[in-house]
């Protein structure tokens, strides 16, 4: 029974503890031509629209060289047990009368924090589907907004005095995620074996899911091409 | 009467099963009444399900031609409250929607309803989503005693609607046409307009100078409106509610009498009234 138990714990402990030295990696595209973004008017709001030396073009597609798709969260959806949160917050910054980043992928019950270094009032107002929905006003030089989210989505987050700002809250189960950037590229480390289930979402362009098996310390390549949308 | 087949009684029997709600039995609690799920399921499916529907999510049969839309109990996000925005409402705040109604929308006033019987009611709505179980109704804010109305409070009124950028939705005349009004959308992405002050009409979420503190302070939930309670401090949001009921130019007021007896009020009072036709479709 004591024997029981020893295996039991040191099975249940090298679960979770053992980090793993295989990866995921791989790049996110596109085929086909996608919409022509269109440029934001800030001329309600001077104090953001001058920060911009030409327009912001609006952020729902933003691609690189070569087919490059950025904004793309590739996450781990199955295969991995859920982490241990992090305790440092994450943040998100309302510059320019934009968000920045555009999306913001943390985990599940992490801290997050919303900071405004604009010269204008701006609310918040996330609106998840799974999680509380609420909607607070963020003066300028006021202190920072903190919460968290009990349940993992993918939730839009606004602010309705300027109608061009979206963003999302990522809100991740796991440790497991990336966000591309201009190339297009992501990498998922520290796996250990395992069968693993990748989604990649876009905005805009929707999900994908692929499936892959990691044997030891190798680095698997998995890419993703969306399909881009005229309009 | 026809009798039903054995595989048509099974389905009958599950799906009167599910439309039953997907939460344990609740009780409410509102004054003297103590509200029951079992007495207020009856009422419900007589008064209220042709609106909010069978599985209380707003989706009822005359939902298709209403502008706003009913409530969705089973997403618990609520507009009138007395608790912080993000919060679950008190079992009084519920019972005070279903008696008040809400103003400018197709929610009538069900002051024909007993008390217990709106406190049934309530607890029949808190079984539509599982929110009831695992959160607990938000911690009330503290509305502190309004001090008494006077010029100064007024004017201080008039900077903190300028300084909060209140106007850039509702208007620097407060009528709901600000220079954001026309973009605004509700968390189903319908369009709704800000509240048109000039108008005079009760707010949607009630009447009296506590429930307008109450409104901006705590937010109202599902729409552009934010929480404000983290920004303002009470004697301001005192002297923001007596600067709000001088935009209120078609209702009298002690406020607005006020504001009237000085040369600067009396002239933006003389203007908002002589300024014509609101913006928009006059829904609030």
């Amino acid at each position: 029974m004591l024997v029981a138990f020893a295996v039991f714990s040191m099975l249940s402990i090298s679960s979770s503890a053992r980090p793993g030295s295989g990866a995921i990696g791989g790049r996110a595209s596109f085929e086909g031509t996608p919409a022509k973004a269109h440029t934001i008017d800030m001329s309600m709001e001077p104090s953001c629209a001058k920060q911009y030396a030409k327009p912001m073009s609006a952020e729902n597609v933003v691609t690189g060289p070569d087919n490059a798709l950025e904004n793309v969260v590739v996450y781990i959806s199955a295969g991995v047990p859920d982490d241990s949160t992090p305790p440092q917050p994450a943040m998100l910054t309302q510059k320019g009368c934009r968000y920045a980043p555009h999306i913001l992928a943390f985990q599940v019950n992490q801290d997050f924090q919303i900071v405004n270094e604009d010269q204008t009032s701006h609310n918040i107002h996330p609106l998840p589907s799974n999680n509380r929905e609420w909607n607070k006003m963020q003066p300028p030089g006021a202190p920072p907004i903190e919460d968290k989210y009990a349940r993992a989505e993918f939730i839009p987050v606004k602010c309705n005095i300027h109608p061009w700002m979206k963003g999302t809250l990522a809100v991740m189960k796991n440790s497991h995620y990336a966000i591309t950037a201009g190339d297009g590229d992501f990498k998922l480390p520290n796996l250990p074996p395992g069968n693993y289930t990748i989604t990649a979402w876009h905005e805009s362009y929707g999900e994908q899911t692929q499936e892959v098996t990691i044997t030891g310390s190798e680095v698997k390549t998995v890419n993703f091409v969306f399909k881009a949308k005229a309009y | 009467m026809r009798v039903l087949k054995l595989t048509e009684f099974v389905l009958l029997a599950v799906g009167l099963l599910a439309a039953a709600g997907s939460a344990a039995a609740q009780e409410s609690h509102i004054g003297r009444w103590t509200g029951h799920t079992d007495a207020g399921k009856p009422l419900y499916f007589r008064y209220c399900w042709g609106c909010h529907g069978v599985r209380g999510d707003g989706n009822g049969e005359n939902a298709p031609y209403l502008n706003i839309m009913p409530r969705n109990f089973v997403a618990a996000t609520f507009k009138c409250r007395s608790t912080p925005t993000g919060t679950l409402p008190t079992d009084e705040d519920l019972a005070n929607s279903i008696q008040r109604g809400l103003v400018n929308s197709n929610m009538p006033s069900w002051s024909a309803l007993t008390g217990q019987q709106r406190a049934d009611l309530v607890a029949f709505i808190k079984t539509f989503s599982p929110r009831w179980n695992s959160d607990k109704a938000g911690d009330p804010i503290h509305v502190p005693a309004e001090p008494a109305v006077n010029l100064e409070g007024i004017k201080r009124g008039k900077e903190i609607f300028t300084k909060q950028e209140c106007w850039k939705c509702h208007g620097t005349e407060g009528r709901g046409d600000g220079p954001s009004a026309a973009s605004l959308t509700d968390n189903s992405n319908l369009p709704i307009r800000p509240f048109d002050f000039e108008s005079g009409s009760r707010f949607k979420c009630g009447t009296s100078n506590d429930d307008l503190y109450k409104i901006f302070m705590t937010g109202v939930d599902g729409t552009p409106m934010p929480s404000f309670v983290d920004v303002l401090k009470p004697n301001e949001a005192w002297d923001l509610v007596h600067y709000l009921r001088t935009l209120q130019v078609k209702r009298k007021s002690p406020e607005l009498r006020l504001w009237e007896s000085t040369k600067e009020g009396a002239e933006i009072v003389r203007a908002a009234k002589f300024a014509g036709t609101p913006t928009g479709s006059g829904v609030n």
